[in-house]
């Protein structure tokens, strides 16, 4: 693998004079090919490779993109995989008061173990993806999902990854603290990073997971690809956190694609905050087994210019299974907030219970939302209900709590609590859930 | 106490108020009745802040500090309260987060530092029982699914705690059965004092007979037209507001 990394990096000073993206990794790719590494791999990166060729990066007319234009995040040139200096990281801007927890670091998508604290824990395996070509988990499950979704974002990244995180739970272990995954992004010069993680969770294994984005101080501009699949065996319960409270310089593609099996229990808490400047997450599950569970629940506060795109996906494939999603958008300023959340409901899927709610709350002239709540059932004995609201500060509650005494920003803090509160009140982790309300209430100050 | 001097105020530039005056005095309790349409409400209201109310004319002191001049927070701060007809529901927002918010930013103001967390909660406890109100309803969402009588008598909890110089009850007792209106009347009899001033605004005289009024004022198309003592609001229940016509007509 280091010979891979050198081999980009090199490939990256000839093709600095690319003045695209898409050129950039066309050249970077045809250079990798002369790499070392296990021929499976190779191809699978060939073949990935060949699918985005074919395709590039989506536009507005694809339907999936249709709110979300990457044009000017793509039309422009990176550096590829560029040497960090790790020297003087500090990462306490994604410090969560309260929270005991494993911590790991990746700087620009490199796992930097220098800044992690995982004390050794018996059943739990946590190393650089690069590392673990050898690992059964890597073997059975490396790719086998995400792949298969039709984000072609998601074979630029198995083609061209070149970091992240495997983290394997065994059989019946509970990992005893959260893990605290700190996602770093910095450099003085414009890069594009792609990071691949591979989270397993065996039967009946436990596991709370928090990734938080942040960036440094005078970071240069960046975009982060960056695709996590996520398996649970049979009775396996993980809770996953996405804390987004990246700075201006930020932009994120995310796809997360998880994949369970019987009774095993799924919670995605989905947040994004003001920072970041573009932020697109495909979010997946697939119920592939009788009796699973899934919740997805996202809390979306916006200001300034910022973008952020919730793209969701939950597929009932088998009977007798549970989903629930709660997205609640609060755009502020000149922000957009898209929501797109589709629902199968596949013909064997009977006795399905599917949920899903979208609520919109906008503050300012200028802020908008795009949301689209779909269901698509195929089975006959099933419950599935959707929804979606659009709404502002409700004056009346406001003008209640101001004669009580309460200023109109705290009274407006309040309000927008409760708004969010059906969302953060199902939170898992309680350090997590007042850090969270305590930065919806940062977020709101002006 | 409170002041107030040929208010004027209209909604949607229809006149409703046409220059009302009130005095009340600390230790005092003011009870105002009118027919519908009159501006009963419409003085709470305005009085309160809400910013659908347009003031045209008029000031309204409270111990000499005009509150039109005014946020709706600030009034709040310099010791006024509003017992709403219809309390809003907020979901999501606890009761006593709520309360804990208003005494503490009510406190700030007075330059104050926050409330000890115990003694605040011993505070809440103790108000509690003014309006037999249980830990339960205290400690949920601020009158999500309450029933009318326990919206009513979560006013007056608030009331308690906040503690005001000046309350205005708008037709608090609308929407209560007997013994409820007794309960909401109870908490407001221990809470009178010689420092506190009460205006009560309704239409009947029933809640009267359980908070029993100093003067009874009657509102009548945007003005006071009579005032009386306590049997005024009798002689109302008795002969109904139509004779009032004659005396608007008299007066205008």
């Amino acid at each position: 693998m280091e010979e891979l990394i050198s081999g980009l990096t090199k490939n990256n000073m000839s093709t600095i004079v690319e003045d695209t993206l898409y050129q950039q990794l066309v050249s970077t790719f045809q250079e990798l090919e002369t790499v070392q590494e296990p021929a499976d791999l190779t191809e699978r990166r060939r073949q990935a490779f060949e699918r985005f060729q074919q395709e590039g990066f989506p536009t507005v007319k694809h339907e999936e993109w249709k709110y979300t234009n990457l044009h000017p995040l793509t039309n422009t040139a990176y550096v590829l995989n560029a040497d960090v200096n790790v020297d003087d990281i500090d990462v306490s801007k994604a410090d969560i008061p309260g929270l005991d927890a494993h911590r790991i670091v990746l700087v620009n998508g490199q796992y930097v173990l220098a800044f992690s604290s995982l004390e050794d824990e018996i059943g739990l395996t946590v190393k650089p993806i690069e590392e673990a070509h050898a690992e059964e988990g890597f073997q059975k499950h490396y790719a086998a999902y995400a792949d298969k979704s039709d984000n072609i974002l998601v074979q630029l990244n198995t083609a061209l990854q070149t970091s992240g995180l495997y983290i394997h739970v065994a059989p019946n272990k509970a990992v005893s603290k959260p893990l605290h995954i700190i996602h770093v992004a910095t450099g003085d010069q414009p890069f594009f990073a792609q990071t691949r993680n591979l989270i397993v969770a065996e039967h009946h294994a436990e596991v709370e997971i928090v990734e938080s984005f942040i960036t440094l101080d005078a970071a240069a501009k960046n975009l982060n690809n960056k695709v996590s699949e996520i398996v649970l065996a049979e009775g396996a319960k993980v809770q996953h956190y996405y804390i987004q409270v990246a700075d201006a310089a930020s932009n994120y593609l995310q796809h997360t694609e998880v994949y369970q099996e019987q009774y095993s229990l799924y919670n995605n808490y989905n947040c994004n905050l003001p920072g970041a400047s573009f932020v697109r997450n495909n979010i997946n599950v697939r119920l592939d087994a009788e009796n699973v569970e899934s919740h997805l629940y996202g809390i979306n506060l916006t200001s300034d210019k910022q973008f952020v795109d919730n793209h969701t996906i939950v597929d009932h494939l088998k009977p007798h299974c549970e989903s629930y999603e709660w997205y609640k958008n609060i755009p502020q300023d000149e922000s957009t907030a898209v929501f797109n959340g589709k629902i199968f409901v596949r013909e064997d899927a009977q006795k399905t219970n599917a949920f899903q709610q979208n609520n919109n709350m906008l503050i300012g002239d200028k802020a908008s939302v795009y949301t689209k709540p779909q269901l698509e059932i195929f089975a006959d004995d099933v419950k599935c209900s959707h929804g979606c609201t659009m709404g502002q500060f409700d004056d009346e509650a406001l003008f209640y709590l101001r004669s009580r005494g309460i200023g109109e920003e705290s009274a407006r803090v309040l309000l927008v609590h409760a708004f969010a509160f059906d969302v953060t009140t199902r939170f898992s982790n309680e350090a997590v859930r007042a850090y969270v309300e305590g930065l919806i209430a940062e977020g709101l100050e002006k | 106490m409170l002041n107030i001097k040929n208010l004027q105020a209209s909604v949607e530039d229809k006149e409703i108020l046409k220059g009302l005056n009130l005095e009340v005095k600390a230790g005092e309790v003011h009870a105002i009745m009118g027919p519908n349409g009159a501006g009963k409400s419409t003085l709470g209201n305005v009085l309160a802040g809400r910013d659908s109310y347009e003031v045209t004319g008029g000031e309204a002191l409270l111990d000499g500090v005009d509150l039109l001049d005014l946020s709706p927070e600030d009034r709040a701060r310099e010791g006024l309260f509003l017992a709403f007809q219809y309390p809003v529901e907020i979901p999501g927002v606890s009761n006593i987060n709520f309360l804990k918010t208003a005494v503490n930013d009510i406190r700030e103001y007075k330059g104050l530092p926050p409330m000890e967390a115990k003694e605040f909660l011993q505070m809440v406890k103790e108000k509690q029982k003014l309006v037999e109100f249980s830990a339960n309803l205290a400690n949920r969402s601020l009158n999500e699914g309450f029933s009318g009588g326990e919206k009513k008598r979560n006013e007056i909890f608030q009331l308690a705690m906040l503690n005001p110089k000046l309350a205005i009850l708008d037709e608090t007792d609308s929407g209560l059965d007997i013994d409820a209106l007794r309960i909401v009347a109870n908490g407001v009899n221990q809470l009178r004092s010689k420092d506190n001033a009460f205006v009560v605004i309704t239409h009947y005289q029933r809640l009267l007979d359980y908070i029993v009024p100093d003067f009874v004022h009657v509102l009548y198309n945007g003005r006071i037209v009579k005032t009386g003592p306590k049997e005024l609001a009798l002689e109302l229940e008795e002969k109904g507001y139509d004779w009032l016509k004659e005396y608007d007509t008299q007066t205008a």
